[in-house]
């Protein structure tokens, strides 16, 4: 294609963005943007596939069968949302295995979050409230993002979200208003999770490298510090409802701003974990990558089944 | 024993009698009996569909984006096909 021609086509592609034209898979898009979206589509994917691990490990030690059979079900939605999140990535021409080898091979990320053990059963609820919140102040703007397919997949991930974020809450409340060692519980499990949470808005805005240029292509709405300041506006009166404490000497409602001001968040201790070198990052992907290779036989097994069907149905015919 | 990956499939919902099948997604399915199981697994946990069509992905012709100008045109210049085209008396009703 002629140069002229390319630079036409980005004015045009750009103009499109400016008046809220959503881009769809067949659509001609810069490749910087395509390349953009698969790196952010599959990195979020992997997270929601991750992000069962910690879960997982409370599936047998649930303190009830309503409690378990609702961990069960976030779970099973997580995987679904691994799902949508992989189909929106292979709309762009991206080879869903290959995505998945990257998460294998270390070379694509997910988030961070993950790679902290869950220790105690009020990680569960800290994991639905905290977590959870903070992931659904990410995706909220991205249902009006410009790439049809993304934005699509996250109408459907937050309706189901909400429900995650709510049962995380019940869990931490009823923890909060039990026994002391409950409460206590619950208010150390705070003070693990409530940093972790505020660094998965990712890094701040003047160390954030592709902050710009999304925001301009409208993939982002909003920059990560702001998304950040949401997330602590609304969640510390939650804690204070159920009396527990925002591990933070620096938190105090700032009255003329009409927000919060906190403590700075140890960057060192983000970028350890974003390089891997956190609790459970070796954990995380070895087991994923156990997942795909013990179960490979089932895959080839279904296949062999689809094709002696395909066979014994032409036979018939 | 083969190492090819499973099909791409396009997932259509009805969500309830009287209404048409809608898109919801895509998924990967060893043939089209597990597409319909998977779908009723990823698309329908919340009782959203009483229906579903899968059809393999790479059996659908799509019209192409880049020509969409000159396809569409044709209906672009016929206003007198939509009703506010015509004038109708002031005072008459049921029309």
């Amino acid at each position: 294609m002629k140069e002229q021609n390319i630079e036409e086509l980005e004015r045009q592609f750009q103009e499109k963005i400016d008046n809220e034209i959503k881009i769809e898979p067949k659509d001609w898009m810069p490749d910087a943007y395509r390349e953009t979206l698969i790196r952010q589509i599959s990195q979020h994917a992997h997270s929601e596939i991750v992000g069962q691990l910690p879960e997982g490990n409370w599936v047998t030690r649930a303190p009830n069968l309503r409690r378990k059979a609702v961990l069960l079900a976030k779970i099973q939605d997580e995987a679904g949302h691994g799902l949508y999140l992989y189909s929106a990535v292979e709309t762009l021409g991206a080879d869903r295995e290959e995505t998945i080898d990257d998460l294998h091979s270390g070379k694509a990320k997910y988030s961070s979050i993950f790679n902290y053990p869950s220790l105690t059963w009020a990680d569960m609820g800290m994991i639905g409230w905290l977590v959870d919140g903070a992931a659904i102040m990410n995706q909220v703007p991205l249902c009006r993002c410009s790439y049809g397919p993304y934005a699509r997949a996250m109408v459907r991930v937050c309706k189901e979200e909400s429900f995650h974020q709510r049962q995380g809450y019940e869990i931490v409340a009823k923890l909060a208003n039990g026994t002391p060692e409950q409460k206590e519980m619950a208010q150390e499990s705070l003070n693990r999770w409530w940093w972790p949470a505020l660094m998965m808005f990712g890094p701040s805005d003047a160390d954030s490298k592709h902050t710009e240029q999304s925001m301009k292509w409208k993939i982002k709405r909003h920059t990560n510090d702001e998304l950040r300041q949401m997330f602590v506006d609304v969640t510390v009166p939650q804690a204070e409802h159920i009396g527990l404490k925002v591990p933070d000497n620096d938190l105090k409602f700032n009255e003329e701003t009409g927000h919060y001001d906190f403590g700075e968040i140890n960057w060192d201790e983000f970028w350890q974990v974003v390089k891997g070198y956190g609790p459970c990052n070796k954990e995380r992907v070895d087991a994923r990558r156990k997942a795909k290779e013990e179960g490979m036989w089932i895959r080839e097994a279904a296949n062999a089944y689809a094709e002696k069907r395909a066979k014994r149905n032409k036979k018939a015919s | 024993m083969s190492k090819k990956e499973w099909p791409l499939w396009e997932v259509f919902i009805r969500s309830k009698q009287g209404l048409s099948h809608k898109h919801a997604g895509s998924l990967r399915a060893a043939d089209a009996e597990m597409a319909i199981n998977n779908a009723r697994d990823v698309y329908t946990r919340r009782s959203e569909g009483v229906s579903i069509w899968v059809v393999e992905s790479d059996k659908v012709t799509a019209s192409d984006p880049s020509e969409a100008g000159p396809l569409f045109e044709p209906s672009n210049s016929k206003a007198y096909r939509h009703p506010t085209f015509y004038e109708v008396p002031e005072g008459v009703k049921h029309m």
